[in-house]
């Protein structure tokens, strides 16, 4: 069995209010020198077989067709 | 004109637009289920609001890759008239019917008030009923309507008409870029907007200002 972990984050430049609320509630915190902060999503995934390549591939075909709107986010695919 | 309505389980604003469209049309429109993979001769289809597949993932995500929309887009090709309200949208966006994306409410709150419209374009099947600039009273009820496209195809909307609707008057409820409410796809057959004309058709709303939309999609428009 092959496990991948897949992160979604946003584009840079495409506004995170989710981010922006959470940066704002470390500084209440009392956390100083955060800078910002973007929010994403993690999605760890279990696949059957042993090749590494062809999980690789359909990693990214899973990003491109639903585990990721690529018009606002990127994607990155890690086999662990 | 027939139409038909969409429903995918978790959207709750199909009841609403049966009866907007039943009440207007006269006649009730067919339904057509998310795994249907054909869709009868009609000449609109409509997309409701809602909460598909509970938003999960990102809103209207699950809904967009289901059968029945590969049927939607087919017909929206042959130029049946299509039309996405609220999660319909989202829907339509997911589904790369229209360009964009709609993001969580800057406010990061769920908003459900009266906004105003401007008509920004009165020729399209969806407006011919409005004038051009009208301003229009609309209710809105969501949580993610906050329309955001790279600055390329946001000049291409606003450069080709197919910004429809604008939030007016100050009244953007959800940050939503260039105030955008609603757009048609490049061919206009495909309308996707945030706001629910179809919750204002009739006094008993408090107002009709939705209901000239409907008669525009349906070839009522005098």
């Amino acid at each position: 069995m092959i496990k991948a972990r897949i992160t979604v984050t946003l584009k840079n430049g495409v506004l995170d209010p989710q981010g922006k609320a959470i940066e704002h509630a470390l500084g209440a915190l009392g956390f100083d020198g955060v800078g910002q902060v973007r929010q994403g999503k993690v999605f760890d995934v279990e696949l059957d077989g042993a090749d590494r390549a062809r999980a690789e591939a359909d990693l990214k075909a899973m990003c491109e067709k639903l585990l990721a709107n690529t018009v606002i986010e990127n994607y990155n695919v890690t086999l662990t | 004109m027939k139409s038909a309505i969409v429903l995918l389980p978790g959207l709750n604003r199909d009841r609403d637009m049966i009866a907007a469209l039943t009440s207007i049309s006269g006649h009730k429109p067919l339904t057509v289920w998310e795994t249907d993979t054909t869709i009868p001769d009609v000449d609109l289809i409509v997309i409701p609001g809602g909460f598909s597949y509970g938003d999960y993932l990102r809103c209207g995500a699950i809904a967009a890759r289901m059968p029945v929309m590969r049927a939607v887009a087919e017909k929206a090709k042959k130029g049946v008239l299509v039309m996405g309200v609220c999660n319909g949208f989202q829907i339509l966006v997911e589904a790369g019917m229209l360009p964009g994306a709609l993001m969580r409410n800057t406010s990061l709150k769920f908003v459900c008030r009266e906004v105003k419209l401007s008509v920004e374009n009165a020729d399209t099947a969806f407006t011919q009923a409005y004038r051009q600039g009208q301003v229009i009273r609309c209710p809105v009820a969501h949580h993610d309507g906050n329309y955001y496209a790279d600055p390329e195809t946001l000049a291409r909307l606003e450069g080709d008409g197919q910004v429809v609707f604008r939030y007016a008057e100050g009244t953007n409820p959800n940050g939503s870029i260039n105030d955008i409410a609603g757009i048609v796809d490049h061919s206009g057959n495909v309308l996707g907007m945030m706001p629910h004309p179809e919750n204002l058709i009739e006094p008993a709303h408090g107002g009709s200002d939705g209901r000239p939309l409907f008669e525009s999609v349906l070839g009522l428009a005098a």
